[in-house]
């Protein structure tokens, strides 16, 4: 109490450009707040090197034992302990490649939709039903694309991308072999499906947005709602539509439980057909981990994992080098 | 698309002269816009009641008024911007060329081909300061390598920016300054050579100096094309227009030759804006 009140006369007194008993302990919460904030943040980044140090070192022996070699092995024989990436890592990135080709324009259109053209009284039910989509836990999406999705699609929608894409050169080997419903092709477009609402609702965010004023610069020069879209809106916003599209890409890449549903799990590369089952590194972890023998097996599924974290880390990089080349070509001199 | 002859051409479509017998300075032109009895509303707020008036040929006409008095709303009627928004909707004839443009089968992209719109702050689309100008042109002309480089020479000398961006035309139309950025949207709108050209304060956002270009471009653009220009600066209408309408809640008060609404408006009301006396 006492001191209380001398700190109040100090104040009086001495005025507000000297630095009083409270102006003191003021600064000191703000400094220890300071380091707070400070000691947050680092943790980050501890949290990150010993992620990476704990995979590279219980790896170690599979890196010391294959190498580079792992990479470019499909064998994958755990009884002779000969063990290579190729597989799971080739099926990781095809799927999530099938389900971006599928998802981004579908987003696109969803998200063009729901800012331009959709009714008022459509928009916030339609929006709120993406938002669910993306609230499906992910062993749903696996159960309902084994059970439900991949017998309809190799019964009638493989059957006639044999017959259609599976003829043009080049792509046809793609859509090559026998129908059999679950595989490579199944397993990415039910990735699309799950990735469809995060990159649909980040673009619809970043579509509304844009200044009004922009887009009716645009559409008082005559333009149509896709050149205006396409033409405007679409560069204006590309930061955060790359930004939605790396989401859904982180999300494809680390997906375990419905791919492990659909793709077939096999860890055999006979040609380059999408029809054929394959294997993804988080559905190889999912399946065999809990009964990997301590030792080389272990190690070897730990290096599938450090492998998928540098997949996503190269992703996240190549797309900030895609935004700055981007700004670059645009912002540079004639 | 209609081109636009230049030079005075006065007999032909129905000269109207309404404002000959206040001695105006003001040399007769053909009627480019009408409106009859124009209504606009904003879901249920009336938001223009029954305007009606004429917006003369290679004329700059100006709106003013207080906030909120409808001038912007009656110039984004005239491109049929509204139309964006759902629950936006006019009532009236709006005449351009015989037609009524409020009617359902008016082809917009056409329609905004012919009337161009500059804003209140400088949009530069997110591209180079060529293609910015290449833009609306490439959706309504095919037009040559040559041709194009042409059109947009053109439409950059006319807006008076030419000379600053000849040598930087591949740099994006957002790195050069507020008022070039202004003149590089009004060379965007000329480049597809529309016949009415319509400012909606468009240097409500600018400096003095780029306010000063802004406004001696006006007056050598209305040679080319018809202007309306909204403003809350009421020297500015003074300075560039030829004809002043005031507008205060949605209602035309008093329309007329510039220099007669300023010198010796015919109203109490306009009166009291103009001299400050509210507003």
């Amino acid at each position: 109490m006492r001191a209380e009140r001398t700190g109040e006369s100090a104040v009086r007194a001495s005025g507000p450009a000297s630095r009083t008993p409270m102006a003191i302990a003021h600064a000191r919460v703000d400094l220890a707040f300071e380091w707070l904030t400070r000691i947050v943040a680092a943790c980050v980044l501890l949290l990150l090197a010993g992620i990476i140090v704990s995979l590279i070192v219980s790896a170690w022996p599979s890196i010391e034992r294959f190498g580079f070699h792992f990479l470019t092995t499909s064998e994958w024989n755990p009884p002779m302990e000969r063990f290579g990436a190729l597989v799971p890592a080739y099926g990781t990135l095809v799927t999530s490649i099938i389900a971006l080709l599928i998802a981004v324009p579908v987003s696109f259109g969803i998200a063009l939709f729901l800012t331009e053209l959709s009714p008022i009284w459509l928009k916030r039910p339609l929006g709120t039903a993406i938002e669910l989509l993306a609230a499906i836990p992910s062993i749903v999406y696996g159960m309902w694309g084994l059970l439900v999705f991949s017998p309809l699609f190799g019964e009638y929608a493989q059957p006639w991308l044999a017959a259609t894409l599976g003829k043009l050169p080049v792509i046809g080997v793609l859509f090559s072999g026998p129908p059999i419903g679950i595989g490579l092709l199944c397993a990415g477009i039910i990735l699309a499906i799950m990735i469809i609402p995060f990159i649909a609702s980040v673009m619809r965010d970043v579509f509304e947005l844009t200044p009004p004023m922009l887009k009716e610069s645009a559409y008082g020069l005559g333009a149509t709602t896709w050149e205006v879209m396409s033409g405007v809106v679409l560069p204006y916003t590309r930061a955060g539509v790359v930004g939605g599209i790396m989401l859904g890409l982180g999300r494809a890449l680390g997906e375990t439980m419905a791919v492990t549903f659909v793709i077939g799990n096999t860890n055999m590369l006979q040609n380059f057909s999408l029809f054929q089952s394959g294997n993804s590194v988080t559905s190889a972890l999912a399946n065999e981990f809990a009964e990997a023998s301590p030792g080389l097996h272990t190690a070897a599924l730990i290096e599938l994992g450090l492998i998928l974290f540098v997949i996503t880390l190269l992703v996240l990089a190549a797309s900030k080098l895609l935004l700055a080349r981007l700004a670059r070509a645009e912002g540079g001199a004639a | 698309m209609n081109m636009h002859t230049n030079g005075a051409r006065q007999a032909s479509d129905g000269i109207a002269r309404p404002f000959v017998a206040q001695g105006a300075a003001v040399p007769p032109s053909s009627v480019a816009l009408a409106l009859r009895d124009f209504n606009f509303y904003y879901g249920k707020f009336h938001a223009i009641k029954g305007v009606s008036m004429e917006i003369f040929q290679n004329r700059v006409t100006a709106f003013i008024g207080p906030s909120g008095c409808g001038k912007s709303t009656l110039l984004r009627s005239l491109n049929r911007m509204y139309d964006l928004y759902p629950d936006q909707r006019a009532e009236g004839q709006l005449l351009f060329h015989g037609d009524n443009l409020l009617d359902k089968g008016v082809d917009l992209l056409d329609l905004r081909a012919r009337i161009g719109m500059v804003f209140q702050k400088p949009t530069p689309f997110p591209m180079s300061i060529y293609d910015n100008v290449a833009f609306g042109v490439r959706m309504h002309e095919r037009l040559s390598r040559a041709e194009m480089d042409e059109r947009v020479e053109w439409a950059l000398t006319k807006a008076a920016l030419w000379g600053e961006v000849k040598s930087i035309l591949g740099r994006n139309g957002a790195s050069l300054s507020g008022g070039q950025q202004q003149r590089l949207c009004i060379a965007r709108g000329i480049a597809v050579k529309p016949e009415v050209l319509l400012l909606d304060e468009p240097t409500s956002a600018l400096d003095p100096i780029s306010t000063a270009r802004i406004e001696e471009l006006v007056t050598e653009l209305k040679s080319d094309f018809t202007i309306a220009i909204v403003t809350h600066n009421m020297q500015q209408a003074a300075r560039v227009s030829d004809y002043t309408a005031y507008m205060y809640l949605g209602e035309l008060v008093e329309y007329g030759v510039t220099s007669q609404i300023f010198l010796k408006p015919a109203k109490k009301e306009t009166e009291d804006y103009i001299t400050g006396r509210f507003g």
